[in-house]
């Protein structure tokens, strides 16, 4: 191959597959937020969770992409779907995304977002050197169900607690009066 | 990555082709293989359905176009494709057009983590067992997506009861499947298959764990919408479920995912319980590949056999028995099993004294659920004829006054 005069980025095939799928994530995203129909955004909301699975699959963490794909798509998005259907006027209509609440809920969405972004840079992340990929990812399973039942168990027990605490809620506010 | 990878890029690469478009070769030969192979297969099952169906209702089924009929299902796409396709006027386009496209597409994906033989496996990525679970949730979307998108009640409908009743069973499925990977210790279908070939390659885990291989089997059905789990497609009460509305080859796409659906499951189920491709005399030179794979076929058919066998001889659940049979007799059977099966393995025990007492605890399992089942069809046996109560929810559902 002659040499190039000028250095021109060709991006390796691992890039031009991240880019695809970095930019259906960002568009799926951007369009649940602004689509006029809540079932369409719901499905982009489908699309932006596979496009995140998408990028654990090419950080080579299948678990975590299998996961997100099994409890994010499976069981969350299709909750969602299934309220709207049950939502008769929501389900048909066309609904405004810009309401009285606009301007307070974007402040929370930036001040959220600089909250994330701080964790992301300050935080020294140490936990996620000690557990980077050793060999077949057999073993990486193994580590992170110990972890859970080691060294994570009391995370672990509140968010089942916090799960509890909601399944309880769901049926109290589901329940008849009598 | 699986050999067969390794082999194709080994002889593009030694041919002198760049490493990248060897990667895009080989990537786009396996993607090709599964993509045709798959809908051929189709081919077979529908046929096979039809005979074997046909046979059990005392009837020869197909035996005009082709030997033994053999052509029919050519002949049936032929007819499909040249239908019209409709499109209800007051469907929701988007919907109603990418429901069929994405279960044949969640089905397909499947296909690429079942093993053929040793090294011929799509990928053999390290999460095979919770993959296949994870891309179940893709038919439900298209279930959810096509019943809404028809804009018909039967079809809504049945789309509320996909939800309910995949997402349901989907639990004790992944239960049943976990108590093969706590065993074998992995979630990758080729060692499953490896560590399943002792006894001459008969060292099976349905031998070893009897219940969990039943639950499984009870809730592959409920997965894949068969017999007497196709609560969607009843057409006493749905005419015919969440597809109603479609025609020609947006129907057949629906009727491809349903049909590789359950042989899929079938698949997976001869991977994890039987042994997947092992047997006498994988293991000679030669002819032990061949040997290899044509055993997975085998084992895979006899399931999906079984299943054909089961949706021509039992009758269709009801909403509330198909619900409370998965929620009061599986969720707990399962769950029992797996911490039965925990509790002996953390124990430090000499293996055959574990197999064994794995094996007491499916029997149990096995005993208890057949007991449950054969309590509710005794009760069902005394109930009056109407079966809701008018006091219960459904019995009181009314049309809403305008």
């Amino acid at each position: 191959m002659p040499e190039l005069p000028v250095e021109i980025p060709i991006p390796t095939p691992h890039q031009a597959v991240f880019i695809m799928v970095a930019v259906a994530t960002g568009v799926a995203s951007l369009l649940v937020v602004t689509n006029r129909n809540l079932f369409y955004s719901a499905l982009c909301l489908v699309g932006a969770l596979f496009g995140v699975a998408g990028v654990y699959v090419l950080l080579e963490a299948e678990f975590l992409a299998i996961t997100q794909v099994l409890v994010y798509v499976g069981a969350i998005a299709t909750l969602i779907t299934f309220a709207i259907m049950l939502t008769r006027g929501i389900m048909f209509g066309v609904t405004s995304p810009n309401n009285r609440y606009m301007f307070a809920v974007m402040a929370m969405a930036l001040l959220v977002f600089l909250l994330v972004a701080g964790v992301v840079d300050r935080v020294p992340w140490a936990v996620a050197e000690d557990l980077t990929l050793s060999g077949d990812g057999k073993s990486m399973i193994v580590d992170l169900g110990w972890e859970f039942v080691t060294t994570y168990a009391l995370p672990l027990e509140l968010i089942g607690l916090l799960l509890l605490i909601a399944l309880v809620g769901a049926v109290m506010l589901a329940r008849d009066d009598e | 990555m699986a050999e067969w990878y390794q082999v194709l890029m080994t002889a593009l690469v030694g041919a002198g082709v760049p490493e990248w478009i060897a990667t895009a070769i080989a990537l786009l030969v396996g993607v090709t293989a599964i993509g045709l192979v798959a809908p051929l297969i189709a081919l077979i099952l529908v046929w096979l359905l039809r005979k074997v169906i046909s046979r059990i209702q005392d009837r020869i089924g197909p035996n005009r176009v082709g030997r033994f009929g053999l052509l029919q299902t050519i002949a049936d796409i032929v007819k499909l494709l040249s239908k019209e396709g409709i499109n209800p006027s007051r469907a929701d386009f988007m919907a109603y057009n990418l429901a069929p496209i994405l279960s044949v597409f969640g089905v397909l994906l499947l296909f690429a983590v079942v093993p053929v033989t040793r090294g011929l496996i799509g990928v053999d990525i390290n999460v095979g067992v919770l993959y296949i679970v994870a891309l179940g949730s893709i038919g439900i979307m298209a279930a959810l997506m096509a019943g809404w998108g028809s804009n018909n009640k039967y079809a809504l409908l049945s789309g509320f009861r996909v939800v309910a009743q995949l997402l349901s069973y989907e639990i004790p499925l992944v239960l049943s499947m976990l108590a093969v990977v706590l065993y074998a210790g992995t979630m990758r279908f080729g060692e499953l298959a490896e560590q399943q070939g002792n006894f001459l390659g008969l060292g099976w885990y349905v031998f070893l764990m009897p219940g969990a291989a039943l639950i499984f089997f009870v809730c592959a059905l409920a997965e894949s919408e068969q017999t007497p789990f196709d609560l969607l497609e009843a057409e006493s009460e749905l005419i015919a479920g969440f597809h109603i509305e479609y025609s020609g080859m947006r129907f057949a796409m629906f009727f491809l995912a349903q049909f590789l659906g359950g042989f899929v499951f079938a698949w997976v189920g001869a991977a994890m319980f039987l042994g997947g491709w092992q047997g006498p005399g994988v293991d000679l030179p030669g002819i032990g590949g061949f040997l290899a794979a044509g055993y997975m076929m085998i084992k895979t058919f006899a399931i999906y056999l079984l299943m054909i066998w089961v949706r021509g001889t039992f009758p269709r659940l009801r909403v509330d028995q198909m619900m409370s049979f998965c929620w009061k007799i599986l969720v707990p059977l399962t769950v029992g099993l797996i911490s039965w099966q925990m509790v002996v393995q953390v124990l430090d025990l000499p293996t055959p004294v574990i197999a064994v007492l794995v094996l007491v605890g499916n029997l149990l399992v096995m005993g208890i659920g057949l007991y449950a089942v054969g309590r509710a069809i005794r009760q069902e046996g005394f109930r009056t004829k109407r079966a809701f109560t008018p006091d219960s929810l459904i019995g009181t559902m009314q049309p809403v006054a305008e």
